[in-house]
């Protein structure tokens, strides 16, 4: 079997004590700022980007991952015991975890998140495990054209399934292919956009953009908001264990809520929010057994289908990062800034020229989730006394961190200037409702984007059709333009718009 | 002419002002055909479909109705202006400012401004917390950046370390 002598190589990666040490941070940060509510992973990511130049390239990847599905973890805590998503993807299960606590069964909450996760998590990077390599291969038949069209229905997915207003984020990630543009052109050498500064030729900064976007423009309208009495139960939470009741409505929730968000993080656009609140949406609908709780009052499938859902999601969006080298989303695309910086082109030559960071990477996932299920149930009450910290001290600490992730990341006060413009437009963003994770995304694909479509029209003697002659590319835009068409119908922008009213 | 949506209507203007600005600086590069594109090729169409969308978006914001107006609401100019000099301030003790002769004070003296500059954003801000936080971060940081990390920073005034 290749797949095992495979994953017996990344395992044999995975469990070095350099690895496991990363793994164990990452998953402790991911947890820690996923409980944390106000600071997401995106901002997170970019902050430690900068740090992890030192470090060999699998143990900087291996820590970032966890980073990311720590932060599943860790947000259902804060939707559970104190009704606001630590994570975004959390927000649906606020509705039923929080009535849980509230009738005082905090526990068997957790421990349904807690187990949801580990085993969404775990099957989610077999699922890794087994779809990269036919992927990859099918990424080898791609040429110009079709990276074209597969990166053109990436962003349409992304925005489709992702967020809000679909023009405003059509045109967030349109300024963000431009904003990508800005630095010397690769083929003519000429400085495009930065007004003769030296600094600009390299093009904007991957982290300052990040960074200003998401880390400086949060904070700013967090502290705009009038400070709201939160409600936490610092009461000590007893009995984890769920009832067997409880395991026999959970354990189906599971598997739906992984087979969903499995599928749903392959998507372009997918990933941990999007597949929670498909998660939740489909348990709904599926018929109450008499004597259980209605939704919206403390079911605990409300609680395990999207808690696995989203654990599921994280694992298997590293599938098109992984195989095509396009990140189906925002903590994706910080991925590839990860992966450049250590001289890493992503793409289906990943597999086949680090094979040891490809597999170890997905190994570390599977430990990974196991070591978050340890620190994430039994020491629970460590995270919920964190719940207490007030927001006074820590804002100036993330902005700290911020400040100096930046200077780092070239030793430059450039940066640190240009961050401040950044933090400002991210406020700006957050004012004028539009979402900044496209913005990221078409950032990272802008250059790329770019480069494809020259070679590609190069290719076919500037003959735009050889986007719907070639059958790949042909079913790529196909597909996308289905997507485009699906969402405008209006019976479905309508329930659209009101999922993600509930954000 | 009722504006429905006052954040939609902005963003669009926003999106079309971007979008013009970057299409006319495209146009002062090479262009070139589509078979041999130059480096304002691509700028120019996607500026172009910028300003198409921010016209879009703006002619919804006046036509769709909406609830409440969508109002985009008060500004924050506070936390803005002391989040924003914080890391300003932060970066000028790093880094220092040659133009106006302003030496580096290094990555500890920094976090203390910092911290105190970034804590004003928020009202009834209190010296005594301020400082223990700021002696934790600048702890933590040290400990964590320059010992294990090893970053490269000037970390304490330079009239110290000579």
């Amino acid at each position: 079997m290749e797949l095992l002598a495979n994953l017996s190589l990344g395992f044999g990666v995975a469990f070095t004590p350099i690895n496991l040490l990363y793994a164990f941070i990452g998953c402790v940060l991911g947890t820690l700022i996923g409980v944390l509510p106000g600071i997401g992973p995106v901002a997170t990511i970019a902050m430690l980007l900068p740090a992890t130049y030192a470090l060999p390239p699998v143990s900087a990847l291996i820590m970032l991952a966890g980073i990311y599905y720590g932060a599943q973890y860790g947000g259902s805590t804060t939707a559970i015991l104190v009704n606001l998503p630590g994570e975004s993807s959390s927000v649906v299960t606020c509705i039923d975890g929080y009535q849980m606590a509230r009738k005082g069964r905090a526990g068997p909450a957790l421990a349904a998140a807690g187990v949801g996760s580990f085993f969404a998590g775990c099957v989610g990077t077999l699922i890794l495990a087994a779809f990269a390599p036919p992927l990859t291969e099918l990424a080898f038949k791609f040429g110009p054209a079709e990276y074209f069209a597969l990166m053109v229905l990436g962003l349409i997915g992304a925005v489709v399934l992702a967020s809000g207003s679909l023009l405003k984020a059509i045109a967030m990630i349109v300024l963000g292919l431009l904003m990508g543009l800005v630095g010397t052109d690769v083929n003519s050498g000429v400085a495009r956009f930065s007004f003769d500064i030296p600094e600009l030729t390299d093009g904007i900064g991957f982290v300052v953009v990040a960074m200003g976007v998401f880390g400086y423009g949060e904070i700013i309208s967090n502290l705009a908001q009038p400070e709201d009495e939160r409600e936490v139960f610092t009461a000590k939470v007893t009995g984890l264990f769920p009832t067997k009741e409880d395991f026999k409505n959970m354990a189906p929730a599971m598997l739906r809520g992984t087979a969903l968000g499995s599928l749903l993080g392959i998507l372009p656009g997918g990933g941990a929010l999007l597949a929670a609140f498909a998660a939740y949406a489909l348990e709904k609908k599926i018929k109450l057994k008499p004597g259980e709780v209605p939704f919206g009052q403390g079911n605990i499938r409300g609680v395990a289908g999207p808690e696995s859902a989203n654990n599921a999601g994280a694992q298997t969006s590293f599938i098109p990062l992984l195989t095509l080298g396009i990140p189906p989303n925002a903590v994706m695309a910080l991925m590839v800034g990860a992966m450049t910086i250590h001289n890493i082109q992503p793409g289906p030559q990943v597999m086949t020229s680090n094979p040891e960071l490809f597999w170890g990477l997905i190994a570390s996932m599977w430990i990974g989730n196991a070591m978050l299920i340890i620190l994430n149930l039994p020491l629970i009450g460590m995270w919920i006394k964190l719940l207490t910290v007030p927001y006074r001290y820590l804002f100036p600490s993330i902005v700290l961190f911020c400040a100096i992730g930046v200077y780092s990341t070239n030793n430059n006060t450039f940066d640190v200037w240009t961050v401040g413009i950044f933090g400002v437009i991210g406020y700006l963003f957050v004012k004028l409702g539009t979402e900044p994770a496209p913005l990221l995304l078409g950032f990272i694909l802008g250059p790329m984007m770019e480069e494809n479509l020259r070679r590609a029209l190069l290719l076919s003697r500037g003959d735009w059709s050889v986007f719907v002659t070639r059958p790949l590319s042909a079913g790529l835009l196909a597909a996308g333009a289905l997507l485009l068409a699906i969402v405008l119908l209006p019976s479905i922008k309508n329930k659209r718009e009101e999922a993600f009213v509930e954000e | 002419m009722n504006i429905k949506s006052q954040k939609d209507f902005f963003a669009g203007l926003m999106f079309m002002g971007v979008g013009v600005a970057f299409a006319w600086g495209a146009t002062t590069y090479s262009v070139g055909t589509g078979a041999r594109m130059g480096p304002g090729y691509f700028p120019l169409l996607l500026g172009v479909l910028l300003a198409l969308l921010g016209v879009a978006i703006t002619f919804n914001a006046l036509v769709v109705e909406r609830v409440g107006g969508d109002k985009i609401g008060k500004w924050a100019y506070t936390p803005l202006f002391y989040i924003i000099a914080a890391n300003l301030v932060f970066g000028v003790c790093l880094g220092g400012l040659p133009s106006l002769k302003i030496p580096a004070i290094g990555m500890i003296c920094g976090i203390y401004v910092l911290t105190f500059v970034a804590s004003l954003a928020e009202k009834g801000m209190k010296v005594k917390p301020t400082f223990i936080l700021a002696t934790v971060l600048a702890v933590i940081s040290y400990v964590a950046f320059v010992k294990i990390l090893k970053l490269q920073f000037a970390v304490w005034p330079a009239f110290i370390t000579g």
